[in-house]
């Protein structure tokens, strides 16, 4: 069965005023409607006329749910062989996508803002199963730079601090997850994934066939590594072989903010119902034809394969499974 | 729903299924392309063991030509990657003499096969015994003449050339030119342009990798020569867009001479758009006035002189339009069907889940639903057209999309040159029907 994230019954059915941090609920809802009444992009323009806030709210969480399930499958695609590039670039268009619309829609600055004011403690797993790095302070303000589109920055070998620094207006740093315990067990996952499999290293070396990419890599690297992480940053090396060939990632800078329990409240609840995070994000507005089942479940209690059980998922889904035990055991 | 044809209606029946029957697939044998050659004599599939098989049509059945591996597992040291053995194109070349020719590539490397037969043996020759140890030359006292003698049928491959280290990203195209003399070999990036004879050289045509990976946001997902212009070829790409290019503008291939590409509908639009737009084929119509693309969603026909939009478009299976986000969740939203046109480009195939296959008939405006299933596969079996009911009330034999079973997916289809024959590849099993008239 898909990441329990994905589970929960729509919108309309339960009052989703806890899911935001205090003091940013109607903020939102001014956004919300704001979006709601853009009306340009064809599911905004559908849940405009129902109740906005709440099915605004739906569509927000049920996109952020989609912009996690994209980090996730990016970073997932950890295999012995190559990575599908056409793939990959595909999700990554996605998740681009959401993060202009969530930008536009002030959902981004609200998210980040939010992270940054709050503490990651740093034995949960937040908003997506995506890793990063504990650094210090010092080193992360060190490594500030201007605001880049959200994309793919190069990942040098070594450096396992990330980032993610959002286009335009938007200053603060969002801290998208963190897992950094658990890392250790799972070396390949260490690293945002770069999706496109292939480092400017790599490259270099294949068409120029020398091996100067180590300076190449250092010009660019982020001095993010804090002292500290020496060993694991050998650790990493050895093990993350394919982290080095990604030649991108999604670089997460992480502040190490105090905990809140309003932000736990924001990331932990991502669960809406499968069916109808299809019908809202593929703009298609139908009455539910299944109720509060997502689509999922019904779909495997039809018979063996469907849906839900391709072979490709099933690695995919014993690694969450293996991530949320972990959760749950700690 | 009967496609009608010459002499009246077209019926598919069942004729031959190539394959293990039970359900547990082994990684290995999963089909990975199908092809037929230029007569329909010969069938080839190759799955991810890296293995060729050639079927001979004699007597309106295929059996097993040949069987060859054509590429082994290989492991890159610089990236600490496997490279799949996994056959992703095989190409015929048009026969020239006694012996057929094909190209077969993997992600990395291109191979050029030579299948030729022998039914004749040397036998007598002087210097050797039989079993080919050398004879005493004291213990020679005549002479004779070696002769040939038949012997059983033995078809034998043999690599004739490697095409490799052209590519840094994974092939996904060859395309042999109708000059007989060059091919072309797509990745996700770059395309190559090769002369038959040539393996340590390629001519790099096309390359849409920008100079920071940063900004890639666009791949190359199919390409393939006009059968009947040396000098045109098409490349399409993951934004729903197709290029025709020329090469006698230039050598190097960027600047397109025609952009084909469809406006979005904007009350369709979702995050979605884009992925479902991703072209995963495209094929020139023999008479190479048309070619056919195909989405995740649909199978366009594009006229070659009207690039605003294509002339014809078909729905595969547009009741899973609502369902793209678990589509998404599980991958299938990435799946890359592959479509075919038959001899005399009157009707277009293309595959679906649950087994299921398509054909739309551009002239009757008629299109079927089949199913390729063990169940169904009764010698001569005429195959009944399949529903899919979208929502509300399901009528008898149709299925709901919800019981669909999407691990069962039709990538792969041919069509006999000439005749109404079919190859529709199953995930491990590969599927002949034929038209009952045959």
């Amino acid at each position: 069965m898909g990441p329990t994230l994905w589970c929960t019954d729509v919108a309309a059915q339960r009052p989703r005023g806890n899911m935001f941090p205090k003091g940013t609920k109607r903020k939102f809802s001014d956004s919300g409607e704001e979006a709601g009444s853009n009306g340009d992009q064809g599911q905004a323009a559908s849940t405009s006329v129902a109740a906005p806030r709440t099915l605004t709210s739906s569509y927000s969480l049920q996109r952020q749910s989609l912009l996690d399930m994209s980090l996730i499958k990016l970073q997932l695609c950890h295999m012995l062989v190559e990575p599908n590039l056409c793939r990959s670039v595909l999700i990554a268009n996605t998740v681009r996508q959401i993060q202009e619309e969530m930008t536009q829609d002030g959902t981004w600055q609200i998210m980040t803002q939010a992270l940054a004011a709050a503490q990651c403690p740093s034995d949960r797993l937040v908003a997506t199963e995506v890793l990063c790095r504990q650094t210090d302070p010092a080193t992360a303000a060190q490594a500030g730079q201007s605001p880049k589109p959200f994309s793919v920055v190069g990942l040098e070998e070594g450096y396992h601090s990330e980032e993610v620094v959002m286009e335009g207006e938007v200053e603060t740093e969002v801290t998208m997850s963190t897992l950094s315990p658990v890392s250790q067990q799972m070396p390949s996952a260490s690293y945002l994934a770069g999706p496109f499999g292939m480092g400017p290293c790599w490259e270099e070396e294949d068409e120029d066939g020398d091996g100067e990419d180590e300076d190449d890599d250092e010009e660019d690297s982020e001095e993010c590594v804090s002292e500290g992480e020496e060993g694991d940053r050998d650790h990493l090396r050895a093990d993350s072989r394919t982290g080095e060939q990604v030649f991108g990632t999604f670089e997460i800078k992480h502040p190490v903010p105090p905990a809140d329990p309003a932000l736990e409240e924001l990331f932990s609840d991502v669960d809406p119902s499968y069916y109808d995070l299809d019908t809202v994000l593929t703009g298609m507005q139908s009455s539910p034809k299944m109720g509060p089942y997502d689509l999922l479940e019904s779909l495997s209690s039809h018979g063996p394969t469907t849906l839900s059980s391709s072979s490709t998922c099933r690695s995919d889904l014993n690694e969450l499974d293996h991530i949320m035990e972990i959760i749950v055991g700690s | 729903h009967l496609l009608p044809g010459p002499g009246g209606d077209m019926q598919w029946c069942f004729s031959q299924v190539k394959g293990a029957i039970d359900d547990d697939v082994a990684e290995a044998d999963i089909i990975s392309t199908v092809e037929f050659n230029q007569t329909g004599e010969l069938l080839a599939t190759g799955d991810k063991g890296g293995r060729n098989k050639n079927q001979p049509q004699f007597r309106s059945e295929y059996n097993v030509y040949s069987t060859f591996q054509s590429h082994e597992p290989e492991f890159d040291y610089l990236k600490s990657l496997e490279i799949e053995e996994k056959i992703n194109k095989i190409r015929w070349l048009p026969q020239k003499n006694a012996a057929h020719f094909l190209l077969s590539t993997n992600d990395k490397t291109i191979k050029l096969w030579k299948i030729s037969e022998r039914d004749k043996r040397p036998d007598g020759y002087n210097l050797k015994e039989d079993d080919g140890r050398y004879k005493d030359p004291n213990s020679i006292t005549s002479l004779r003449v070696p002769v040939l003698i038949p012997m059983d049928l033995m078809v034998e491959a043999s690599p004739r050339r490697v095409f490799a280290n052209a590519h840094t990203y994974h092939i996904n195209s060859i395309s042999v030119n109708s000059d007989n003399e060059t091919y072309l070999s797509a990745d996700d990036l770059r395309i190559n342009l090769w002369h038959l004879e040539i393996t340590d050289r390629s001519f790099n045509i096309v390359d849409i990798k920008p100079a920071n990976m940063e900004d890639l946001t666009e791949v190359i997902t199919a390409a393939e020569f006009h059968p009947l212009q040396c000098n045109t070829f098409v490349y399409s790409s993951s934004k729903g867009t197709i290029r025709l290019c020329d090469m006698r503008n230039a050598a190097l291939c960027d600047k397109h001479s025609k952009l084909f590409e469809e406006p979005e509908d904007p009350s369709n639009r979702s995050f979605f758009s884009e992925i479902i737009s991703s072209i995963s084929d495209v094929k020139f119509s023999h008479n190479g006035r048309y070619m056919m693309t195909r989405d995740y969603l649909s199978v366009k026909i594009w006229d070659l002189n009207m690039e605003t939009r294509p002339v014809e478009t078909y729905q595969v299976h547009e009741y899973l339009r609502s369902k793209l986000c678990s589509l998404y969740e599980n991958d299938c939203i990435f799946d890359k069907f592959e479509c075919c046109w038959n001899g005399d480009d009157s009707v277009v195939m293309t595959g679906s889940y649950n087994n299921f296959f398509r054909m739309f008939d551009r002239g009757q405006h008629r299109d079927v639903t089949l199913e390729a299933s063990r169940e169904n596969s009764k010698p001569l079996q005429v195959l009944k057209p399949r529903k899919v009911c979208a929502g509300g009330k399901r009528k008898k034999d149709e299925i709901s999309v919800d019981s669909l079973d999407f691990n069962k997916k039709i990538l792969h289809t041919a069509w006999h040159p000439q005749d109404n024959i079919i190859a529709v590849a199953t995930t491990n099993n590969l599927y002949i029907f034929q038209d009952k008239v045959n």
